[in-house]
């Protein structure tokens, strides 16, 4: 049967369970520090968080952000402080979602969500202007006709900044440092790496605390 | 004799009401040939991407059984492209060339049993031509045609290589077809088509299907039939007419639009009517036992039944046919020749000896056993000679070095 054993690999995999996932119909979930579309954020009284401080731009290494912060007008502040983003512009035909914005930004302005499903026609649809970036009153991102949400992709946009410590430091604990968002308020740290669950298998263990089980 | 028709339907002379009958079962039959293709397409798709743990077509209508349809109508309003260095008539005509012989071979297939309509008794086939088993290898002879003049007009190098190869199979192949047809035909003792089915007759009831013992009498021809078959039709595995990781696309590489939609409908139009060939030779067509609580002349039982067998058993081969798709790889050339001369046509040959053999002890009443034994001692003896008589690959390769 040797040479006629393909047969009976084909007909069995017919009643196997398929491994697709019918994109549009259903997504798979995504990691939970996924670099996807950005957004703006704004603190918890409504304020932006951007002060046009164009660090986020001069740090990409794509090019593809465009600010420009202006004096915030005395009687109706856009941002607490001096100044704020008058012109935010991403361009996403550009964008590499490489988070570096992110780690520039001084007043975690600027956040990833973890949305990639979003295919615009035409030059105009790409580059995003801070309108659509902004976060709508109720602290989630604005959605665009052409993006595919379809929920839990902006619950967790700033959970880079709730594990990593300001100095990159490897243990850090997670200690709240940040500041509240509009919607969701101080948002709660991540668990300390340390209070991982000390197994062998877990792959996710950090490489210096597997020695120390070792 | 008639020359043209024995189908019942011509008994009476030619009236208009025979005439519409005719035109009746034209269309009909034209019709359910291409609705066929498309499903078999899509069923085709579907088994494949099952096989491969995939889910395949699925978003045009249910199931994306109107895929093919998208398809089709996608390819009809493409751009046709013909190349500087074609010959434009004859790369005009081609397509046309491959999927006539397509259309008619199926002409000949019994897909029922006698039934009448407007008043007529008839066969349910289009036509029964007292030599329609030689219209069979002659249509399946011709259909090389198509692929030959395709590839050689297009005045390119991978469609000539494919026409090549395609003539050089079609033309190996041809013969251990046209011997495995042979032993159905002495035993049938007769060229139409319908007398065929019903001279092999299965029977009516579930006692003759076994008692017959047809399937033993022609299994062996039946298996060199659906090898050759298959390398008549360019099916896989002998795709090597269109082996895209060697010639492109073979020899529709430079064909576009609609009349590249035409070869594809060919060659899938011809893996059904081959397998309804195989199906009227070998498995007794569309008879089968009938229901026993009605009469025969029961409309259920003179249309229903028939064509429910008919069908089953299509599908039966059909579903082998994309099962050898999925599962075997594809030949390559010098054993793909080696296949057809040096196994295929001897042992065809030599079961043809054995049948006319049994034929012959049947009409003269000797010992079929014993015939039988003698007979196909002769045959493996006399394969044996033939096979030490042949020059063995190493040998082959030390003679074309020196």
């Amino acid at each position: 049967m040797g040479r006629l054993s393909g047969f009976r690999v084909t007909f069995r995999q017919m009643g196997k369970p398929r491994l697709t996932t019918e994109f549009p119909k259903e997504k798979k979930e995504k990691p939970a520090r996924l670099h996807g579309r950005h957004v703006l954020n704004r603190y918890e009284d409504g304020m932006e968080k951007c002060i046009g401080c164009e660090l986020c731009a001069g740090v990409c290494p794509a090019r593809c952000i465009y600010v420009r912060g202006a004096d915030n007008p005395i009687d109706d502040p856009v941002s607490p402080g001096e100044r704020y983003g008058f012109v935010y512009e991403i361009n996403y035909l550009r964008c590499i979602h490489c988070d570096l914005c992110v780690e520039a930004c001084p007043t975690e302005a600027i956040t990833e969500t973890k949305l990639f499903e979003f295919s615009f026609t035409n030059r105009a649809d790409a580059i995003y202007t801070k309108d659509e970036l902004l976060v709508s009153d109720d602290g989630h991102a604005k959605q665009m006709p052409w993006e595919l949400w379809t929920g839990g992709e902006d619950d967790d946009t700033s959970a880079w900044m709730r594990v990593t410590s300001p100095s990159g430091a490897a243990s850090y604990e997670g200690r709240v440092n940040w500041s509240g968002e509009l919607g969701y308020g101080v948002r709660a740290p991540e668990r300390g790496q340390s209070e991982r669950v000390a197994s062998e298998e877990d792959p996710l263990l950090h490489f210096d605390e597997r020695d120390k089980t070792a | 004799m008639r020359l043209l028709a024995l189908d019942p339907l011509f008994d009476h002379g030619m009236s208009w009401s025979v005439f519409g009958v005719v035109v009746i079962k034209v269309l009909v039959a034209f019709a359910i040939l291409l609705v066929a293709v498309l499903l078999y397409i899509w069923a085709m798709r579907k088994v494949l991407a099952d096989m491969q743990n995939r889910i395949g077509p699925n978003r045009a209508g249910p199931y994306g059984v109107l895929q093919t349809l998208a398809d089709g109508i996608k390819l009809f309003f493409k751009e046709q492209s013909i190349p500087d260095s074609a010959d434009r008539p004859v790369f005009r005509l081609a397509p046309y060339l491959s999927i006539l012989p397509a259309f008619l071979l199926f002409c000949v297939i019994p897909i029922g049993g006698t039934v009448s309509i407007l008043g007529h008794t008839t066969y349910l086939q289009v036509a029964d031509i007292p030599v329609g088993a030689l219209w069979i290898l002659a249509m399946s002879g011709i259909s090389v045609y198509g692929v030959m003049l395709a590839g050689w007009s297009s005045g390119s190098k991978y469609p000539l290589l494919g026409s090549v190869r395609a003539s050089a199979q079609l033309l190996s192949y041809e013969a251990a077809f046209g011997l495995a047809i042979l032993a159905v035909l002495i035993q049938a003792n007769s060229l139409s088509t319908h007398d065929i089915v019903f001279l092999e007759q299965y029977g009516t009831s579930w006692h003759t299907v076994f008692s017959d013992a047809y399937w033993l009498r022609t299994f062996v021809a039946f298996a060199i039939f659906l090898i050759a078959a298959c390398a008549e039709v360019k099916h896989p595995p002998f795709d090597l007419v269109e082996a895209e990781q060697e010639l492109v696309g073979g020899f529709n590489t430079e064909y576009t639009g609609i009349r590249f939609a035409i070869f594809f409908l060919a060659e899938f139009m011809n893996v059904i009517t081959m397998s309804a060939i195989a199906v009227l030779l070998f498995l007794g067509g569309p008879s089968g036992p009938l229901l026993g609580f009605l009469s025969p002349t029961n409309p259920l039982n003179s249309w229903l039944m028939p064509i429910f067998w008919f069908l089953l058993k299509l599908l039966a081969l059909l579903f082998l046919s994309m099962w050898v798709r999925a599962s075997l790889p594809r030949m390559r050339y010098d054993r793909l020749m080696a296949l057809g001369w040096k196994w295929l046509i001897e042992i065809a040959i030599l079961w043809v000896l054995v049948t006319a053999a049994l034929q012959v002890a049947k009409d003269q009443g000797w010992n079929l056993v014993l015939t039988a034994v003698i007979t196909l001692a002769i045959a493996v003896g006399a394969y044996g000679v033939l096979y030490a008589a042949m020059p063995k690959q190493g040998e082959q390769l030390e003679e074309e070095f020196r």
